[in-house]
């Protein structure tokens, strides 16, 4: 760790994330009213992730982080999604066959 | 040993805010961020759990879910992530105005992303109002006209809805109770989040955070920006994916 020197990320990046950020938002919005099918959820959180990764990298300054902290923040979305698909995996295979 | 040279020595360049268990400012910041990410992943596990049971309702009432959701207003729902995001923007903005000791940057800051939480939560209570009118709050109120006479519901005429047979029409009631469980949940941390800018801002006015310790404000920035990804994702999945 005490080889960490802290970055200051500067107003730059902030506006230009800002509206990226808004410009996902206007995305997703118009997105929604296309008939897409089984693709629409599959955008609609694909361009939240994009906004959540953009905040993550840059607003919460992970970018510039310590190596712990990356790997303990991958960590923890690992086992989220570790945890979201193994329950999702059960309640779809529970009642295999009887539909 | 106390009044030693070496120790006097050693304690000459330490600024008052360097707790003596950490060998340097570097250290203390890099710690204090990774103990903040570690909260920040336990509220992770909190939300996702909020989360995963409704993907799992979603799919087994999957009519009532998307009735459900077209009671919802895009155009609030929207306003309030561009809100959110703006306030994002100004934290992101008070962090650096802290970092590079701006103190009346700072104070205006915290003051902006104060007053854009306020107009979160004011377009939020808009909305909580408009169900506690038509009778969309889980309980011994709750009205299923809107899904089993979509005709003399505007928002349902709106979307096309179809009347949904009894069974599912009830089943809205579990859209709603998550809505309320996941929005109110949010919205509890924005109240939360609020009330430490009230702090910060009285603190940042009296000279705090531009001296060199920016830990409270860095922190409180990735809180802010993580209730700000809770809501990126609630517009995303209550709001957007049943809407075409």
């Amino acid at each position: 760790m005490s080889e960490h020197t802290h970055t200051i990320v500067g107003p730059k990046v902030y506006v230009s994330i800002l509206f990226a950020l808004l410009a996902g938002t206007a995305l997703t919005v118009w997105a929604s009213f296309v008939d897409l099918g089984v693709w629409n959820p599959v955008i609609a959180l694909a361009i939240a992730t994009t906004k959540a990764m953009l905040v993550v990298l840059y607003f919460m300054h992970v970018r510039y982080s310590t190596k712990l902290t990356k790997l303990a923040i991958a960590a923890g979305i690992f086992l989220l999604l570790t945890l979201i698909s193994m329950t999702l995996a059960d309640y779809v295979s529970r009642a295999w066959g009887s539909w | 040993m106390e009044n030693s040279p070496a120790v006097a020595e050693l304690r000459a360049d330490r600024p008052s805010y360097l707790r003596h268990h950490f060998q340097s400012v570097e250290q203390q910041a890099d710690a204090s961020n990774f103990a903040m990410w570690l909260f920040l992943l336990t509220e992770l596990m909190f939300f996702g759990g909020l989360f995963t049971a409704y993907l799992i309702y979603r799919n087994w009432y999957f009519a009532a879910f998307v009735a459900g959701s077209h009671q919802l207003n895009v155009i609030w729902g929207t306003l309030n992530t561009v809100v959110l995001i703006l306030s994002s923007f100004t934290m992101a903005m008070g962090v650096w105005c802290a970092e590079t000791a701006r103190k009346s940057g700072l104070v205006l800051c915290l003051i902006l992303t104060f007053i854009l939480g306020l107009c979160f939560l004011g377009i939020k209570s808009v909305e909580y109002t408009e169900k506690f009118e038509k009778h969309h709050v889980p309980g011994q109120h709750y009205s299923l006209s809107s899904f089993l006479y979509p005709d003399t519901d505007e928002a349902a005429t709106a979307a096309g809805d179809k009347p949904l047979p009894l069974d599912m029409a009830r089943h809205t009631e579990v859209y709603f109770s998550l809505y309320f469980a996941m929005t109110g949940m949010h919205a509890l941390h924005m109240i939360i989040g609020i009330g430490i800018l009230v702090f910060m801002i009285v603190r940042a006015r009296a000279g705090a955070y531009t001296v060199g310790h920016v830990t409270f404000v860095e922190n409180f920035g990735l809180y802010w920006h993580f209730v700000d990804i809770v809501w990126i994702y609630l517009f995303a999945l209550l709001y957007l994916i049943s809407r075409h």
